[in-house]
């Protein structure tokens, strides 16, 4: 079985990005770039559905020349491979139309993606991937009772393949819903999916070997102009600190006349 | 034909409210583009809900079918671009609720058209340009979309639900044939909780690391939680933490919410957390800490023991 995963180059989500004073971006210039997190969830339900089912599992990424460690990382956790298209940023429209591209060069059973990217937040690469490719799509894959259940202490993936069926549980408002596509699928991580594995010495120094094809997304004859445009970047408005209450007696008086919260 | 299409979401047999938001949006883009707004009611013995939804909107076209029984991206995307279609809409909009963040990008791919996921908002009073959160909420973009048909998803907590109009507007049965599909809808089970839902409460207690250990949450938080028939969430450490499920996570990765009050107890207030409950009316915050960040936008901060606070506040209510 041949599972490609994306993993996109993203800002460390722990920290602020600072805007830029004339609001027409974001400043990145001495950020720590990780891996999206839920991408390397991605990886990891990848490289445990490998192990079952045996066969390749290729880590593909959009960006700078720089998304190469990114890249790397995927490969130290176990992958064998990497594809990097150089581009600028690309709005989710395009990312989905340069996969649609790999795609049909690489014929995967299996496309495994992170909900969201956690700069732009947009949630829908992997849902536009599926719609151009008319292949079905369980977003939000999850597994039931989580993190904590016997199938994740013993590294169990949460999707399961069988007889060219990937059966999914995916995390919906509400509850869980199953959901069973036939193969080739799209599949989009949730955060209670796995807990990724760390990438050992070995594997980080196996992962130098590991062939990575680099190739500038205009080689690919996709057209990738936007469809989303990006006008101005903004400070969120911040909001004004209350007051400090001495005690319960006064908390629950502002509530009720002040605030009426009560 | 420029029209906006609003595409309804069905809760147990109902109209979500998180759809009468998006038909306030839905208003408000179609002023702009001067056209209707329509509805879109897809499932299977939805008339109910069509008329729930022709009091609020100008036309309402139903996809009444048995292969729509279930809410599949697959089939919706499909009954969606046909609708869009004969509804003539350059705008199609639904709620970015769960369901709705799986199946309208789909509909965008069938389309051809860009999308923007999670709208505030209208950035002017004028044009096309809107806002929206990125950057797990610390920056707010303005984006502009180049394609003739337009995907729009709304943040439910930034709109009021559009009232009902004086007389109801007509509804329409279309007929919509689909692929078979590739996908099969094996499930839905059902997280019972006597408690709101997180996204949905009026009211939210959120527990953070000063409640020291996972025992506290049934000793202090849901006692609390009971008086206030409030809904239980948590920041993403004591979720790390394993004390409590990750549903109960409020943050950037977790849940955003906007009740009328949180009462945030032992919460820091780390970046993470704030972006997702930032948009509460009202806020209070129980720190012992009174360089915790969350104090710089609460409305009440209370800098006590938690453990002697939390008790009190119960007893009070």
């Amino acid at each position: 079985m041949k599972i490609l995963v994306t993993v996109k180059r993203v800002t460390d989500y722990e920290r602020k990005v600072k805007i830029a004073p004339d609001g027409s971006g974001l400043v990145t210039e001495g950020m720590t770039f990780v891996p999206n997190p839920f991408d390397e969830i991605a990886v990891e339900e990848a490289l445990r559905l490998q192990k079952q089912h045996g066969g390749e599992v290729v880590v593909v990424s959009l960006g700078s020349k720089d998304a190469i460690q990114q890249i790397r990382q995927g490969l130290a956790m176990g992958a064998q491979r990497g594809i990097l298209v150089e581009s600028e940023e690309l709005d989710p429209d395009a990312v989905a139309r340069v996969l649609v591209k790999l795609v049909e060069e690489e014929q995967p059973d299996l496309i495994i993606m992170g909900k969201q990217d956690t700069d732009n937040d947009a949630n829908q690469a992997g849902q536009l991937l599926a719609g151009y490719l008319g292949w079905p799509q369980a977003t939000f894959a999850s597994k039931v009772e989580g993190l904590d259940s016997a199938d994740e202490k013993a590294q169990k993936p949460g999707v399961v393949i069988e007889d060219g069926k990937a059966t999914v549980i995916r995390e919906v408002d509400g509850g869980l819903e199953t959901l069973q596509m036939d193969l080739p699928a799209v599949v989009t991580t949730d955060l209670r999916l796995n807990h990724p594995r760390f990438a050992s010495l070995p594997g980080i120094m196996k992962a130098k070997k590991k062939p990575v094809r680099e190739i500038p997304v205009a080689e690919l004859g996709v057209d990738v102009t936007p469809k989303v445009k990006t006008l101005k970047y903004e400070e969120p408005p911040t909001r004004q600190a209350g007051v400090t209450v001495g005690s319960v007696d006064e908390l629950l008086e502002k509530l009720k006349t002040e605030a009426k919260a009560l | 034909m420029s029209n906006v299409l609003v595409v309804a979401e069905l809760s147990e047999g109902s109209l979500k409210r998180a759809t009468e938001t998006c038909v306030t949006f839905a208003k408000d883009a179609a002023a702009r583009t001067g056209g209707k707004v329509h509805g879109l009611v897809l499932g299977q013995g939805v008339d109910g809900i069509a008329q729930e939804l022709a009091k609020r909107v100008d036309v309402v076209h139903v996809v009444d079918q048995e292969a729509l029984k279930d809410p599949m991206a697959e089939t919706y995307a499909q009954a969606i671009k046909a609708a869009a279609d004969a509804a003539g809409a350059t705008i199609v909009t639904m709620a970015a609720t769960a369901h709705g963040k799986d199946v309208m990008p789909r509909a965008a791919a069938l389309l051809n058209a860009g999308m923007a996921s999670d709208i505030l908002g209208f950035a002017s009073d004028e044009g096309m340009a809107m806002r929206r959160p990125i950057q797990a909420g610390n920056v707010i973009a303005t984006v502009e979309l180049t394609s003739d048909i337009k995907v729009i998803s709304t943040r439910p907590t930034e709109f009021d639900p559009a009232p009902e109009a004086a007389s109801p507007g007509e509804v329409k049965a279309l007929s919509v044939e689909l692929a078979p599909p590739k996908t099969r809808y094996v499930k839905f089970d059902k997280i019972a909780s006597e408690r709101p839902d997180l996204t949905d409460a009026t009211v939210v207690i959120s527990g953070g690391r000063g409640l020291k250990e996972a025992g506290n949450f049934p000793k202090l938080i849901e006692p609390l939680a009971d008086k206030l028939n409030a809904a239980i969430g948590a920041s993403r450490a004591v979720v790390d933490a394993g004390w409590v499920p990750n549903d109960m996570q409020v943050g950037q990765t977790g849940k955003v919410v906007a009740p009328n009050l949180y009462i945030a107890v032992g919460i820091s207030g780390a970046i993470q957390h704030v972006a997702g409950m930032k948009g509460s009316k009202t806020i209070v915050a129980i720190n012992k800490d009174p360089e915790a960040p969350i104090f710089q936008l609460a409305d009440y901060g209370l800098v006590d023991d938690l453990f002697k606070i939390v008790p009190e506040l119960t007893e009070k209510l």
